[in-house]
């Protein structure tokens, strides 16, 4: 597998980042050697291995169903470029 | 996936057009809110209609370094959720991302399940009709899975001219996500599909199924064939918020797509949404990213997993469905399918109803909740919850009808004055002299006065016997109603020589 200059852009686009037509050249030959090393380790057969989700075996931590958060409209917006009345406020986004 | 048509067509659903019949094929996607006090991976509430941002904690704006734990009680809902669509329960499911960019979506991906959800295939069966001989027709239609995710915030774009507001309060409370299979074929089945859902949500206590405040949307997938034909190429509609718009829709959509096939064009696979204003649907633009979620398991969680016990505990105190329910009235109470379906369509009157006829006549408690009791609260526009009479007070007004301290005709109005004015009905009856006369003696005597008032409708009679109940109405009257009507009826043919 390997990507082209079209599938970079793409990719870039999706995950909105500015991608120069020099980087994104760039980038091709970066992410193909990546990808060629992923190749490598394809040459392991895993058929009937199950993904590995953790180092040590280990139940998922659950919680109570408890409120505990909230109530702190100030701080969750205080990073926020623009807010108004506890909102965040963003360029107009409508479809 | 392949897809498995379930369905014979039925020519009843087609839909005619300029070149013959077509076949609507729907599935839908229904997002129902999981009943729970705080959000799906974090502690903050889920209460609805809280400030801007009050309901929000630093996971659920995805501030770096915070990390999701699960709420296991949203576990369980979805597992009760699962149990009741007598669906198969996945012991070991999977949390992945689904990436996509949006200001309500402050981490970029919406946590979801995506190869391996909770729970698999399973089926509600729907009751379409009454048609035109008041039969209904039960429908199995499949599910083809459920699984848990994240809600994201929510955008307003129309509070200030250049900015959109976004409020996370909804962001990050666990949603379920119930995919049907692509088994109804027609507007009312997905109404019908979706009533039902709701129904089973409402009494399994997983989601309360209230639309307007969002706890409920529905995508909905519309194709049309020629009948038994290939699937055609479907649209989805978004977000649809009501059942009365899911009709709506789906009616409009179909139309739509036979329009553009009748005249030679081909459907374009898209994703478009209902403008209740118009009636209409219409393409949602931008659409060319809108597929491509990169999914991937998230790192942030362990697969989760339970065992048998787990379920089994679950499935002990799960309550009585709306089927089986529906069973039990018809079975052991004696209620007509009509009734019984009447009833447990929704859980607050099943519930009243239940509380009414405990220790009573089921069948003539379930005639007063019906015709009675719902046809007030419908002709006052309240719901069950707002009813002025309490089941107890109902049961009071049919235990004075079956004990014939009154008449049925004296429990309308008894209802009324309970209806109105409220208090103990047998109390009302004994202060407001209401009881049937059930004394022989004075029945006779104002039979006797009638007969003799009134020769000529006696010689009358004796021709014609079906005149005897002018007498009985006459009787009833001037007893002002209280005569108990099956002792007048039956002395007034005894002295009129009448024979029954």
């Amino acid at each position: 597998m390997s990507v082209d200059i079209a599938t970079v852009k793409r990719v870039a686009r999706l995950s909105r980042l500015a991608v120069s037509d020099e980087d994104a050249q760039r980038m091709v030959g970066e992410l193909n050697v990546i990808l060629g090393f992923v190749e490598q380790l394809d040459e392991v057969d895993v058929s009937g291995v199950e993904p590995m989700t953790s180092v040590i075996a280990m139940d998922m931590k659950k919680r109570a169903d408890v409120v505990t958060d909230g109530d702190k409209a100030a701080d969750i917006v205080a990073n926020a470029p623009a807010s108004e009345e506890g909102f965040f406020l963003v360029p107009k986004v409508v479809e | 996936m392949t897809i498995v048509d379930t369905r014979t067509p039925d020519p009843k659903r087609f839909i005619p057009g300029a070149t013959g019949d077509w076949e609507v094929v729907i599935g839908m996607e229904v997002h129902a809110q999981v009943t729970s006090k705080s959000k799906l991976f974090s502690g903050a509430s889920t209460e609805f209609g809280k400030a801007p941002n009050a309901n929000v904690s630093l996971v659920d704006a995805a501030m770096p370094g915070m990390l999701p734990v699960i709420n296991e009680e949203c576990v369980k809902q979805a597992v009760r959720t699962g149990l009741g669509l007598k669906a198969q329960i996945n012991k070991r499911s999977i949390f992945d991302r689904k990436n996509y960019f949006y200001p309500d979506l402050p981490q970029g991906y919406q946590i979801s399940q995506f190869k391996d959800p909770i729970v698999g295939e399973g089926k509600i069966v729907i009751s379409v009709g009454p048609d035109r001989k008041g039969e209904f027709e039960d429908i199995e239609i499949g599910i083809e899975r459920l699984h848990l995710e994240q809600d994201a915030g929510k955008s307003m774009h129309d509070q200030h001219p250049t900015m959109s507001y976004v409020d996370l309060n909804r962001s990050g409370v666990a949603l379920m996500e119930i995919v049907s299979k692509p088994d109804l074929r027609s507007s009312d089945e997905a109404k019908a599909y979706l009533t039902k859902l709701r129904t089973i949500l409402r009494y399994l206590g997983t989601c309360d199924g209230n639309m307007d405040e969002g706890s409920m949307r529905a995508d909905v997938n519309v194709s049309v064939r020629k009948p038994g034909g290939d699937f055609g190429t479907r649209c989805e509609i978004k977000n649809v918020n009501s059942i009365r718009f899911v009709g709506q829709s789906i009616e409009y959509e179909a139309r739509r797509q036979i329009a553009i096939l009748e005249e030679g064009g081909s459907i374009d696979q898209e994703t478009r949404l209902f403008d209740p204003g118009k009636g209409e649907t219409r393409s949602m633009r931008s659409k060319e990213d809108a597929h491509d979620y990169r999914y991937f398991p998230d790192p942030d969680l362990l697969p989760l997993e339970f065992d048998d016990a787990f379920i089994e505990e679950l499935a002990a105190h799960l309550p009585e469905l709306p089927d089986d329910k529906k069973a039990r009235l018809i079975e052991t109470v004696g209620l007509s399918v009509y009734d019984a379906s009447i009833l447990v369509s929704d859980k607050a009157i099943a519930d009243y109803f239940e509380r009414a006829a405990k220790g009573r006549d089921g069948k003539l408690v379930a005639n007063w909740v019906i015709n009675d009791l719902l046809g007030a609260l419908n002709k006052a526009g309240q719901s069950i919850e707002e009813t002025p009479v309490s089941p107890d007070q109902l049961g009071g007004i049919v235990d004075l009808i079956k004990a014939e301290v009154i008449s049925g005709k004296i429990a309308k109005d008894l209802f009324e004055i309970v209806w109105n004015e409220g208090g103990d009905p047998a109390a009302i009856v004994e202060e407001r002299g209401m009881k049937q006369v059930t004394d022989t003696g004075a029945i006779e005597k104002a039979v006797d006065e009638i007969i003799a008032a009134n020769p000529d409708q006696v010689e009358k009679a004796k021709a014609k016997p079906s005149l005897a109940g002018w007498f009985v109405g006459q009787v009833m009257k001037a007893t002002g109603g209280k005569a108990n009507p099956q002792a007048v009826n039956a002395l007034v043919k005894a002295k009129l020589g009448l024979e029954d």
